[in-house]
């Protein structure tokens, strides 16, 4: 599902590459959480599977397609199948939760009767049924983060990329965010998360991918943020 | 398509002052490219008109020529018959359309209205204005066959193409284009430069939009339309204000003015100027349309 092998990216400029010689397999359905301190690597690397930065060294594999060699007109109709949230939201100030899901939809082209489906079903699922109306301001963090992550599954996507989707909330609120990362994995989608939530990856106990200074240092199934 | 013209609009109010401007300098640069085009449209039209009615002139000795001109003094009648015979020889025959003979009597009269009020009338006599073949070529360009026929006839003085008189008021005239021409071609390089900073303003205020437009897989093209609208709706005001300049000019000091002060002119109509008004508007959108889309292609970049 998501294969990098051998990436390693240089910024511009700088001196020590960001990632070195990786190489990482992620199947199907799978719950992966990225760890490590800052700067070793973890939104490089997601970036990458974004193709928002092309590797500069290495093939990345995702969904079947050479990530590599989709050309700039076609990466909008690539990001579509995947699905992304962020520490900071990025929701738009202006728009209503409603909205803000529909917009998703609507740039990419969806039809007007399918957005009126399948908005409030999604809304449904991350539990914001009753607040349609309300603007982003008008919510706590923790709602905030779940407008962003149906903006993000209301595609269906088969993989979902977060980076450090709770670094904004409290525990408690992060919990129910991971509930509901829990229920979308569940549903088939694969998912990679990098955190630096010490408490939510032991609690989850699921596959751990701890980089350093830009190698992968530790790949353990069913582990914890520190390791055994 | 309805979302993405409320966007537009919307970048239009954000930035309105430079709305403004560009709407200003697209009305003033297309108004200058339009005066350009009606320019040469009124040039080729008394072309037309003029070129037409333009004569070659071969005028006679009169006997008051200087040295080498006419060495046998005033046009004698024998001299007349042997010109007027080549102007019906086989070989000018088939240039000339037709031709008149205006003696000098006619030609006193005629310069005496031409002239009327003027002190000159008073003291010019007859004999001073000499006799003319007055020559309409079916091909008015080939009047150098009539010059070169006449050049060593005896009792010729001189052969005059009437539209070496014409080319210098047309060369005024081009000169005047071409200068409406330069002006315009600096104006539309603002025009361009305006827009393509409004339009990376718009994008730079809208640029966390742009960024989640980008992550959700909208393509370049919804993301690019709403900006390239608002570039092609400012042009369009301003070019539709340079069409409609034009067209005012044409009636008010064309139509009104300048055909009654100079009645034997021939001047562009008010069609013309309805001709000229989509293509500038047409062109003013093309430019807009073009500066904008790649003013917007740096935020497009993956």
């Amino acid at each position: 599902m998501i294969s990098f092998s051998g990436v390693t990216k240089q910024y511009r400029g700088t001196t020590k590459p960001a990632l070195d010689n990786v190489s990482l397999n992620v199947d199907k359905g799978e719950f992966v959480f990225l760890v490590g301190a800052s700067g070793s690597g973890k939104s490089t690397l997601l970036r990458l599977a974004l193709k928002e930065e092309k590797a500069t060294v290495g093939e990345i594999f995702i969904l079947g397609q050479d990530v590599g060699a989709i050309s700039s007109r076609k990466v909008p109709f690539y990001r579509r199948k995947l699905g992304v949230v962020f520490q900071d939201f990025r929701l738009l100030p202006n728009k209503t939760t409603y909205q803000n899901v529909a917009f998703a939809l609507q740039a990419t082209g969806k039809s007007r009767g399918f957005i009126q489906e399948a908005v409030p079903d999604v809304l449904k699922l991350v539990g914001l049924t009753g607040k349609e109306a309300r603007m982003p301001h008008e919510l706590s963090g923790g709602e905030q983060q779940r407008v962003a992550l149906a903006r993000a599954v209301v595609n269906k996507p088969a993989v979902l990329l977060a980076d450090e989707p709770t670094g904004n909330l409290d525990p408690m609120t992060s919990q129910g965010i991971m509930a509901l990362l829990e229920r979308i994995n569940a549903g088939g989608t694969t998912i990679l998360m990098a955190t630096h939530d010490t408490m939510i990856v032991d609690r989850m106990n699921k596959r751990v991918v701890e980089l350093s200074a830009g190698h992968i240092v530790r790949d353990d199934e069913h582990s914890t943020y520190g390791g055994i | 398509m309805w979302s993405m013209i409320r966007e537009a609009g919307a970048g239009l109010r954000r930035n309105l002052s430079m709305v403004i401007s560009i709407v200003l300098v697209t009305f003033i640069s297309l108004t200058f490219v339009g005066a350009a085009i009606l320019l040469q449209m009124q040039i080729n039209q008394m072309k037309n008109y003029w070129y037409d009615k333009a004569q070659v002139a071969v005028y006679l000795c009169t006997g008051y020529e200087q040295a080498p001109l006419c060495p046998d003094g005033k046009v004698t009648d024998e001299q007349k018959t042997a010109i007027e015979a080549t102007l019906k020889s086989e070989e000018l025959a088939p240039l000339i359309k037709e031709y008149f003979f205006e003696d000098e009597a006619t030609a006193y009269k005629n310069f005496k209205e031409q002239f009327s009020g003027s002190d000159v009338a008073t003291y010019v006599e007859a004999d001073q204005l000499g006799q003319t073949f007055w020559v309409s070529l079916v091909d008015p360009s080939k009047s150098e066959v009539i010059a070169q026929a006449f050049s060593d006839t005896a009792g010729v003085s001189s052969v005059k193409d009437q539209r070496t008189y014409l080319d210098q008021i047309f060369q005024v005239l081009n000169g005047a284009s071409l200068a409406a021409i330069g002006v315009a071609v600096l104006m539309l390089l603002c025009a361009v430069l305006l827009i393509s900073t409004t339009i990376r303003l718009s994008a730079f205020a809208r640029r966390k939009e742009l960024g989640i437009m980008r992550f959700v897989g909208a393509s370049n093209l919804y993301i690019q339309t709403p900006f390239v609208l608002e570039g092609i709706a400012s042009a369009l005001f301003g070019s539709l204000l340079a069409g409609g300049a034009l067209v005012l000019v044409v009636k008010y000091f064309v139509r009104d003015y300048l055909v009654t002060a100079m009645p034997y002119v021939s001047f562009i109509q008010i069609s013309d100027a309805l001709i000229v008004w989509p293509v500038i508007v047409g062109f003013g959108v093309l430019l807009a349309g073009f500066s904008s889309a790649l003013a917007i292609r740096r935020y497009l970049r993956v």
